[in-house]
């Protein structure tokens, strides 16, 4: 038999390790159509039986409210598949029932895997299966997902609850006299149109409608408009009489009922608990002491200071290979192919750009595995639960604060790792701020510019300044994030309803299967779309060439230059021994020179050097010259480019962005240049727009090209007002300068 | 017995809802976790901002916020 089976059940039920459990390796990620919620699938091989199961996303209940349910809710009824596997938190049977009934009310056959048992057991919870299966009437296997166990019968049920043909009835809970009749009202008009084609259940249909659930409402007007409005007014006379005689409405009663029922089912002596519920856990004293006023904050900011270190520093290991690999590939490329176009292409577009894209790939794995880890301890929900009074001031979640110290909330991290560790974050309002405002914060990839500027103008106050810059760099990120919470992504905050689950000990194949996953998508990217912007910017940089008249220009000083040297001098440098006498050195220098001024008219010609030139007519506001404009264009593919074009822009050839020393004290003698202007590029660069991987990550993230291209427009727009008023300001405050 | 706001009670009390004032997706938020008139909580503890606050139901912690706890009554001993 080959058959569709969803796995579904509420957050931390430990669902996904029971999906690791069942699909092991076969399995593979996407997205659902045209939304970020991810939909994971593996297969299933039992009895010669092929299992296609789909991990639906972690939900406590089938509403219509909130991007998970209605997706698991969706497939539920579009790709009907043929069971259900529903993963109970067996120490938590109440709440987790409440998404059982749900499902039994749609009328899809329900297996229940009543998972955690050991936990339930050494909690003193005994749980009567086979009475919860029979009053329930589905089945009930016990399962520990964690080691396996249960596995093999939950199986078995799944694959008998899969072949039976005969279609089970769906659930039917009496929800009071008044509400029981204007269900069966509607069921009754639903039945009589035929309206859906029996797709929905016609009683679910009724119970929807009263629930005032937006998404079925919205089908019956637009299928049927009479029924609908008939629905609309059974659904009024129910609200007006319950707001009359209960003071509640319809919902409210519903979801009352529904867990009156569970709990007059429980009651029926199915659990019985062997010791006091209040009892001490252990991940209560855990909470007293990690969650507590004083050295709960103190053991966080060890924690995520902790995590961060870890990071960066272990993953400069490996980074450090991948660098050379590239560069020994760029070395080769360099030898093997004849000097040109197609080499430069080679070099500059593919082995750099894909390079400096792949060069993230162990932070990326460092920085996932740990925040997964910190995620399945359940440590990350106390952090939320401990920073989100703090956050909730600027319109941001508990949980924005991963992806604000991963995107260099400590100076020096990476913007892309940040915005992905934004998805712990449910909220999808607070989420999306998280998003946006993350680049603010310092990566490593801004620090060497602000180290050469820093070094140039305030080397006396290095330290200070670079710990502004960090401040400066969350309160930008904070207070932008208030404004857009407050215009584009206006809206009452999402409901902090969130669940702390019991600390838990992860599996090492579940954070391993975790850290593989987001690494992968992450190449993936770098493969396809990063690929051709990177091919795109190195042609903006390239093109035009320059006029051949100007070539000629440069070639003529060479050989005017080569003419009057010695010839001893000429045959050192073309027998290329590197043993230099002093003669030949000069002649070497010289001709450096040329291909620094050529370099730098060519770049000055080039479509990035146009913009550049012509955007200095505004850029001057700002103390920008034409050189400063193409290294932040060039700073749009990767910051750490910002330095070596300048260099370029100055004639000084390629500069290392660790060894900056000569281009610092370049910067400091040249015209033009003064503190304001530095101080006016440092806020430019905290604030403009997000590198393209991270615009790339962005766009992924929030679902939409829109919201990249919002990030690149509005942080750029912004970033030059507030360079321009640091600048202006600046230099009529001390007269430097303007 | 004594009906009190969420939000008032204290650290360690224990009560029983007997109602949650809140609608709209907050109201049905609430509810699906099982905050719901006649559920048993306890208040764990409050976040070192005071704010939001931690309860234990039906062997659970939650967390809400301080004002989304001022939607739910509780009746408490004393």
């Amino acid at each position: 038999m080959r058959a569709t089976i969803a796995l579904a059940g509420n957050p931390n039920s430990g669902k996904t390790t029971l999906f690791n459990e069942l699909t092991g390796a076969r399995q593979h990620v996407g997205n659902y159509p045209g939304i970020t919620v991810e939909k994971k699938q593996g297969v299933h091989l039992t009895n010669g039986h092929k299992l296609n199961i789909v991990d639906l996303p972690g939900t406590y209940s089938l509403t219509a409210y909130s991007l998970e349910e209605v997706v698991a809710r969706q497939f539920l009824i579009n790709e009907k598949p043929r069971a259900v596997i529903n993963i109970i938190d067996a120490s938590n049977l109440e709440r987790n029932l409440y998404l059982t009934l749900q499902f039994m009310e749609l009328g899809i056959p329900v297996c229940v895997a009543l998972n955690m048992m050991d936990v339930a057991t050494k909690r003193g919870i005994r749980i009567d299966t086979e009475k919860l299966s029979d009053v329930l009437q589905i089945p009930i296997i016990p399962t520990i997902a964690r080691t396996g166990e249960g596995k093999t019968l939950l199986m078995d049920a799944v694959v008998e609850l899969a072949s039976e043909t005969a279609k089970v009835p769906s659930l039917e809970i009496s929800y009071g006299e008044d509400i029981d009749r204007a269900i069966t009202e509607i069921e009754s008009e639903v039945k009589a149109a035929g309206l859906f084609d029996g797709q929905y259940p016609a009683r679910w249909i009724g119970l929807k409608y009263l629930e005032n659930d937006d998404h079925v409402r919205d089908l019956c007007r637009e299928t049927a408009p009479d029924l609908a409005r008939k629905f609309d007014m059974i659904a009024d006379r129910l609200s007006k009489h319950i707001e009359a005689t209960f003071n509640s409405y319809p919902e409210a009663v519903i979801a009352d009922h529904r867990y009156g029922y569970i709990k007059s089912i429980l009651k029926q002596n199915i659990v019985t608990l062997e010791f006091d519920r209040t009892r001490f856990h252990v991940s209560d004293a855990i909470d007293r002491v990690v969650t507590s006023r004083f050295i709960g904050p103190l053991i966080m900011a060890a924690v995520i200071y902790g995590l961060y270190h870890v990071t960066f520093a272990y993953s400069e290991i490996p980074v450090g290979w991948l660098e050379s690999v590239f560069g020994g590939l760029h070395t080769l490329v360099n030898n093997i192919l004849p000097d040109g176009l197609l080499k430069s292409m080679i070099i500059s577009g593919v082995i750099d750009g894909v390079g400096g894209v792949l060069g993230f790939v162990p932070l990326i794995m460092f920085m996932f595995f740990g925040i997964s880890f910190l995620e399945d301890t359940g440590y990350l929900a106390r952090v939320a639960f401990m920073l989100d009074r703090l956050f909730r001031a600027f319109g941001l979640h508990g949980s924005s604060v991963m992806p604000f110290i991963v995107s260099g909330g400590i100076a020096g991290g990476c913007a892309v790792p940040g915005v992905m560790a934004a998805r712990t974050l449910r909220s999808p309002k607070e989420r999306l701020a998280t998003l946006l405002t993350a680049p603010f914060m310092n990566c490593g990839a801004k620090l060497p510019v602000f180290a050469l500027l820093v070094a140039a103008f305030f080397a006396d106050y290095a330290s200070t300044v670079m710990f502004l810059l960090t401040v400066v760099a969350w309160t930008g990120a904070l207070l932008v994030a208030r404004l857009l919470r407050s215009s584009v992504i206006k809206g009452e905050s999402t409901p902090f309803v969130m669940e702390l689950p019991p600390y838990r000990l992860p599996t090492l194949k579940g954070l391993l299967i975790h850290t593989w996953e987001r690494t992968w998508q992450y190449i993936r990217k770098a493969g396809t779309v990063i690929l051709g912007i990177s091919i795109l910017l190195w042609a903006a940089m390239t093109f035009p060439n320059l006029p051949a008249s100007k070539i000629l220009f440069f070639e003529k000083q060479r050989s005017a230059i080569l003419a009057a040297a010695t010839t001893s001098a000429r045959a050192e440098l073309e027998a290329n021994t590197g043993n230099l006498s002093g003669d030949g050195r000069t002649l070497k220098s010289k001709l450096g020179l040329i291909d620094e001024a050529q370099a730098e008219a060519a770049l000055r010609n080039s479509v990035a050097g146009r913009i550049g030139t012509g955007l200095e007519g505004i850029s001057r506001w700002a103390g920008f010259d034409w050189r400063t404009n193409i290294a932040l264009v060039g700073g749009f593919a990767a910051k750490e480019v910002i330095v070596s074009t300048l260099g370029t822009a100055y004639s000084m050839g390629d500069i290392d962005p660790e060894k900056s020393g000569a281009l610092s004290e370049r910067l400091g003698s040249a015209p033009g240049w003064n503190l304001w202007t530095a101080v006016s590029m440092m806020v430019f660069i905290i604030f403009y727009a997000p590198c393209f991987v991270t615009v790339v990550c962005i766009s992924r993230e929030a679902g939409s090209w829109k919201w990249g291209a919002f990030s690149m427009i509005f942080n750029s727009t912004l970033a030059f007002t507030l360079a321009v008023a640091v600048y202006q300001i600046g230099t009529r405050l001390t007269g430097t300068g303007g | 017995m004594l009906t009190v706001n969420l939000r008032r009670m204290k650290k360690n009390q224990t009560g029983t809802i007997t109602a949650v004032n809140a609608r709209g997706e907050l109201g049905r938020r609430i509810r699906d976790m099982g905050l719901v008139p006649g559920t048993q909580v306890t208040i764990k503890g409050r976040a070192p901002l005071y704010d939001p606050v931690a309860l234990r139901l039906m062997g659970f912690t939650l967390t809400l916020r301080n004002d989304e706890a001022n939607y739910i009554d509780v009746e408490v001993k004393e």
